[in-house]
């Protein structure tokens, strides 16, 4: 017989439940500018402390400091900041039409704005992200309609996508947005690919892969690493890390391993650790990571620092598992209110401005709703036909599927 | 005409199309340098370079992950998953993403793959080396399923797969690989050498996909088969006397449909045979079809030869195999009724 103790099983718990007190004081947060900025063709082993650090440039005081700061115009930021106004806008707007019966769901993305929006600004056309269902800033900071997206969030006659994905699951080569795809982490292996073939073809453009921290635990994370690792490919690897996978904490899919960035240098990938509410601290580790990826000098991860602030998706109550005031206690505070800080500090921007800038990106989507739906909404006016279901199934309809068409009567 | 193994011609299908077309990729566990552990891509990274045909790590869902994303950007890559037994690992990739990537996207985005795999028993390959999972790639909408029989069509169908616009699962019999094989396991093996279907056109030309062949016309039943058990059916029919018409499907996805009525309504019998296991098998699926197609037609009730619903053995191969003489007591069964 042994003698040693029971063993027992270990399940990580978050810190603070409903009903508790959140409080982050005891959270090491480097102070902004405090992290060195190597050079991009750096090797992973001589920065593996930006694994466990975290990036920032923005400090209390509303300043860019320290050697990632300095790299967007000013107007590039006050772009920046009435691109995440109008994201905020659009995710007010469409929660409401869910409230309301328009659509059947909705998934926001309060408080992780600067990290898509930022992002985006650093690619060029022609690059590929491959993101997941909480990056609608990417499309937005691309450009693309606001009309388009409601329409698919509305599954309406004009529907991009024909009705025939659940909201937020959009779709645009054009405007360099992989398919949305339901089942999680699919997307990461298929943007190595994509970063593959743009090597094996001596192209120039580069491809971006998006995770959320839960979303780390499937194996399809693992495999783009080992295939992003052993092939140099051309992709940045991000992990937004708002905290949360629907009601579960950030460590059970981190486990022991410290941080999501941590995970890249198991396979020899160089990982960056940002604040994910610091707009210009995202764009600045973007263009990193991408001049890396395009010199031909192979993969980074990176892991954005931020908060889900919102419910998960409009089917969710987070107030189930988490205490309301924790988003009030996060010290990252809010990307939107950080950036605008900075602007007035820079005397670019003023409260008033503000105030007024607001209502025009109010009006902006307002008005793009009311053309979307005068396509119709879920339940009501015009949508697609009933035939556009057996339609690109396969490219060209087998024999099989006409006569499932003709039997339900399109 | 030169003659080719089932292997050869494979190769050669490759070799033909990563001439035509600078975007065929082809990459998977030991098919670079090695060239297969089959030798099925023998030679292709030593003419066409590291870029072209590579190794990859052992891991499937990252293959075919990693080949829908080449596929999104203008490749088309042609993969091989090393056993069809190991494909599981990329299931969630084939069903959830290449299948359904055009559709979901509206046309935005599509997945242009071919995924080779060898599959069947017959070799003494026990649970993880026999196994036919066909049915689990019919069953999903937005996947075409290939099982060729012998090199002419191996060849000509892999080039089609290629080039098809819509993801393509291609299952190899391995029992095939080096000759038919009609179940006879205490015969020694013939080589295809001595099988017309071995005659391969050089160069490009391709076998459609979702159309039939009919490999032995007859009278007096039809046989749906495919693979391996094409050769089986055709023992069964030269030992038991019977006129069988033996139907090679070579396409389960799209299945062809024609040639199945006009055999069964000429026959008015069918046989159905395959080495997957039985229920919910591919079987259930075509003696459905027959079933609602040629109800009025049939003189007996739709027998199936399959597999049995175990796990695939390894002491008990050939009591598992559905070998001529369990095909040739269906054909008498169906007869008699």
């Amino acid at each position: 017989m042994t003698s040693a103790p029971s063993l027992r099983l270990h399940v990580p718990e978050p810190e603070f439940r409903p009903g508790t007190k959140p409080d982050f004081s005891g959270v090491t947060i480097p102070h902004a500018g405090s992290v060195r900025r190597p050079p991009v063709d750096t090797a992973p082993e001589e920065i593996r402390d930006l694994a466990y650090s975290i990036i920032r440039v923005l400090n209390r005081a509303g300043e860019a400091v320290g050697p990632w700061a300095g790299e967007l115009s000013d107007e590039a930021l006050l772009a920046g900041l009435r691109t995440m106004m109008k994201v905020r806008a659009y995710d007010a707007r469409m929660q409401m039409a869910q409230r309301q019966g328009k659509t059947s769901f909705y998934m926001q993305c309060t408080g992780e704005e600067a990290i898509a929006c930022a992002f985006q600004m650093a690619l060029e056309p022609g690059d590929m992200n491959f993101p997941t269902y909480r990056q609608q800033g990417l499309l937005i900071a691309s450009g693309y309609p606001l009309v388009d997206m409601m329409c698919q969030i509305y599954s309406n006659s004009r529907d991009p996508l024909k009705g025939r994905q659940l909201p937020v699951m959009y779709s645009s080569k054009a405007h360099g947005f992989f398919s949305i795809s339901g089942n999680l982490g699919t997307q990461y292996p298929q943007a190595v690919g994509w970063a593959m073939a743009s090597a094996i073809k001596g192209d120039t453009r580069i491809a971006a892969g998006w995770i959320g921290d839960g979303s780390t635990a499937e194996s399809d994370f693992h495999s783009a690493l080992v295939f992003a690792s052993t092939y140099k490919a051309p992709v940045i690897l991000n992990i937004v890390n708002n905290q949360w996978a629907i009601s579960t904490f950030q460590g059970i899919a981190r486990g022991g391993s410290g941080t999501f960035a941590a995970r890249g240098h198991g396979f020899g990938i160089p990982a960056l650790r940002v604040d994910g509410n610091d707009y210009p601290a995202v764009y600045a580790v973007a263009k990193w990571a991408i001049e890396r990826a395009r010199r031909n000098l192979g993969p980074t991860l990176i892991e954005y620092v931020t908060y889900r602030a919102a419910a998960h998706s409009t089917s969710d109550d987070p107030s189930a598992y988490r205490p309301k005031e924790e988003s009030e206690a996060w010290p990252l505070g809010d990307p939107v209110e950080r950036l605008k800080n900075h602007l007035i500090v820079k005397q670019l921007w003023s409260d008033e401005r503000h105030a007024q800038a607001v209502a025009e990106v109010e009006a902006e989507v307002i008005a793009a709703q009311k053309e979307a739906e005068s396509f119709g909404t879920l339940h009501t006016g015009p949508k697609a036909s009933g035939r556009d279901m057996f339609v690109d199934v396969f490219k060209e309809m087998p024999p099989h599927l006409r006569r499932q068409r003709q039997e339900a009567g399109y | 005409m030169p003659t080719m193994s089932m292997i050869e011609a494979i190769r050669d299908a490759h070799d033909v199309m990563m001439a035509r077309d600078d975007n065929v990729v082809v990459f998977g566990e030991d098919v670079g340098y090695f060239g297969g552990v089959f030798r099925c891509t023998r030679g292709l990274q030593q003419k066409y370079g590291r870029n072209r045909c590579f190794d990859t790590p052992i891991n499937e869902s990252g293959i075919v992950g990693t080949a829908i994303g080449m596929a999104a950007y203008g490749l088309r890559p042609c993969v091989e998953i090393q056993f069809a037994d190991y494909m599981y690992p990329a299931y969630d990739q084939l069903v959830s993403e290449a299948a359904r990537l055009r559709h979901r996207s509206a046309n935005d985005f599509s997945a242009p793959i071919t995924v080779r795999m060898p599959t069947g028993g017959g070799i003494f390959g026990a649970q993880t080396h026999s196994q036919s999972p066909e049915a689990l790639f019919t069953h999903v909408c937005g996947l075409k399923t290939v099982v060729p029989s012998n090199p002419y069509d191996a060849k000509g169908l892999l080039i089609s797969a290629i080039e098809t616009d819509d993801p393509v699962i291609f299952l190899e019999p391995k029992r095939l690989y080096n000759g038919p094989f009609d179940g006879h396991h205490e015969r020694p093996v013939v080589p295809w050498s001595k099988h017309p279907l071995s005659e391969v056109p050089e160069g490009y030309y391709t076998v459609p996909l979702g159309v039939a062949s009919v490999r032995r016309p007859g009278a007096a039943l039809t046989v749906l088969a495919y693979g391996t058990m094409v050769y089986v059916a055709e023992a069964a029919a030269a030992e038991t006397g019977i006129d069988a018409e033996i139907i090679d499907l070579r396409t389960l996805l799209p299945l062809d449909t024609d040639t199945i009525v006009a055999s069964v309504e000429k026959t008015r019998r069918c046989v159905i045979v395959h080495e997957a296991t039985r229920t919910s098998g591919f079987g259930a699926e075509l003696s459905a079809t027959v079933q609602e197609l040629c109800f009025y037609h049939l003189e007996a009730p739709i027998v199936r030869v399959t597999g049995w619903d175990t796990p695939y053995p390894h002491a008990q191969e050939w009591a598992y195999f559905p070998g001529p003489q369990r095909v040739g007591e269906a054909f008498r069964r169906v007869m008699e009724a």
